[in-house]
């Protein structure tokens, strides 16, 4: 398993195309924070039903979907979970 | 006295000539230097409107083709200066424009349509928007034929397009054709969407003031000649021939639908079926077999004479469900069970099948039929019955009442 991870960043990092990338430890290691009528409440852990869980997130810098699908299904996981593609926000889209 | 009208005519009719024939050229030239559908769109209307001011002023010219293309662009160009406010954007305009030189320098438009069509057959967007995109952009069905042949409101349809461009554009879909690790599955994707225009015009007959068979065929015809030599794609262009060449012959004066093995051979359409035959032969011998082409091998067998050679359906099933092991596959497998004089086995495979198919309405269809096989009168009637409320078409109704009516003959 650990293999396949790392058979997965040598391929993204021999392309070029890896900017950044983490494992994530578990929920049940999670604290939680929102602002409500102006104070901090911090919370631990997310009590939300959870079915699905982030367990790690990649970066990758391509020019297409198709290019980024290539890569999340070398990703591991994509065999028993799912990996969700989305861009980046872009935050001057005018330029 | 006046011959402003009659020329008003003529240039209305040649603008629009040009639109219906090279619609899918135009689009695929412009989205690919615009890199936005409705941007491509948009500025395609506004050199229509041009074109008629021009043509009308200056005669038509010579390549009536070309001078959108270069007016559209333009029109592009305005709509991206205007809506860019801070210009910010000079950058990505002065590469356009240095394009756009480039193009006046040449009179020939590269033909992008294979990329068009990827790009409009992605399977990042719903089965209904790919098809709904793929009639707009390369047949140029206006959004009423097409809210018309899916029996949806023309607003409804109109999202769903507007939405659909959005997502290319959101979603990072890239205006280009899969590389060959992705090639295999995202043809499929392609073959099965314009596969659907095909059989949505078959089954529902023309709703629509456009024929969704006549366009499916189209489509299928000029992927054949972009990406020629596919034993898929030929595969695929060969099940429509097949299929289109019974057209005629499937429905009987009454009005009832006529199945393969009952229907007048003389009512075939020889020249279709001759090309289709020719097109299979061709893709089978590319030895690359893929389920389309399995799928026509089916067809022609269901047309052999002077009865359909079933025993021949059942290993060509077999192989089919290697690459689509699904539910409807395992049906029409059963249906061919049932015919080679297995009909224990097939109503037995049905069975499995009831919970997965049981809404589905030719799965009470082949029941119907197997169970008057297995000479179980009230249970067949029991399923036909269930058929005949499920109907797609009247034909199909009148065909299944006929079956029901002569069950204990």
């Amino acid at each position: 398993m650990m293999g396949g991870f790392f058979a997965a960043n040598e391929k993204m990092q021999a392309d070029g195309v890896l900017v950044d990338g983490e494992g994530l430890q578990g929920i049940e290691t999670a604290t939680s924070l929102r602002i409500k009528s102006g104070k901090v409440e911090t919370m631990d852990g997310p009590f939300a039903e959870t079915r699905e869980h982030l367990g790690g997130y990649y970066v990758v810098d391509v020019p297409d979907l198709d290019a980024a699908l290539k890569y999340a299904a070398l990703i591991p996981s994509a065999n028993f979970g799912t990996i969700e593609v989305r861009p980046l926000m872009d935050y001057n889209p005018a330029g | 006295m006046n011959n402003a009208a009659p020329k008003a005519i003529a240039v209305n009719k040649a603008v629009n000539d040009v639109i219906r024939n090279d619609r899918g050229r135009l689009m695929a030239g412009l989205v690919s230097r615009l890199g936005d559908f409705q941007l491509a769109e948009d500025a395609l209307q506004d050199a229509a409107i041009s074109a008629l001011k021009h043509w009308g002023r200056s005669g038509i010219p010579d390549n009536p083709t070309a001078w959108l293309m270069k007016a559209s662009f333009n029109k592009g160009i305005d709509r991206i200066r205007k809506s860019n406010r801070e210009g910010q954007k000079a950058k990505d305009l002065s590469l356009i424009i240095e394009d756009k030189e480039t193009m006046h320098a040449s009179e020939e438009i590269p033909d992008e349509r294979l990329r068009l069509i990827f790009t409009c057959c992605h399977p990042a967007l719903e089965e209904k928007s790919r098809i709904a995109l793929t009639l707009r952009t390369v047949c140029n069905l206006n959004t009423r034929e097409i809210s018309d042949a899916f029996l949806d409101t023309e607003t409804t349809m109109g999202q769903r397009l507007s939405r659909s461009k959005a997502k290319i554009k959101s979603k990072g879909i890239g205006f280009a054709v899969p590389g060959p690790e992705q090639w295999a599955e995202r043809l499929n994707t392609v073959l099965s969407t314009l596969y659907l225009i095909f059989t949505t015009g078959y089954v529902f007959g023309d709703t629509g003031s456009r024929n969704l068979c006549l366009e499916g065929m189209f489509l299928m015809r000029l992927l054949d000649r972009l990406q020629p030599e596919d034993a898929e794609v030929e595969g695929a262009l060969a099940l429509m021939l097949l299929t289109q060449s019974r057209n005629t012959a499937r429905v009987s004066t009454s009005g009832a639908t006529v199945p393969d093995s009952e229907q007048d051979h003389a009512l075939w359409d020889a020249e279709l079926l001759q090309e289709g035959q020719e097109l299979l032969a061709r893709a089978v011998q590319r030895r690359t077999p893929g389920p389309f082409q399995i799928k026509a091998a089916i067809a022609d067998c269901h047309m052999e004479a002077p009865e359909p050679d079933w025993a021949q359906m059942l290993l060509l099933y077999q192989s089919l469900w290697r690459f689509e092991p699904t539910p409807v596959v395992a049906l029409n497998w059963a249906v061919v069970l049932a015919e080679t004089g297995q009909a224990d086995l097939a109503m037995q495979k049905l069975t499995e099948l009831k919970d997965v198919l049981g809404e589905f309405q030719p799965w009470h269809a082949a029941s119907a039929s197997v169970l008057r096989k297995l000479n179980q009168p009230e249970q067949a009637a029991q399923a036909y019955a269930e058929a005949i409320d499920r109907a797609p078409t009247e034909a199909d109704r009148l065909f299944l009442q006929h079956k029901m009516k002569h069950l204990r003959t």
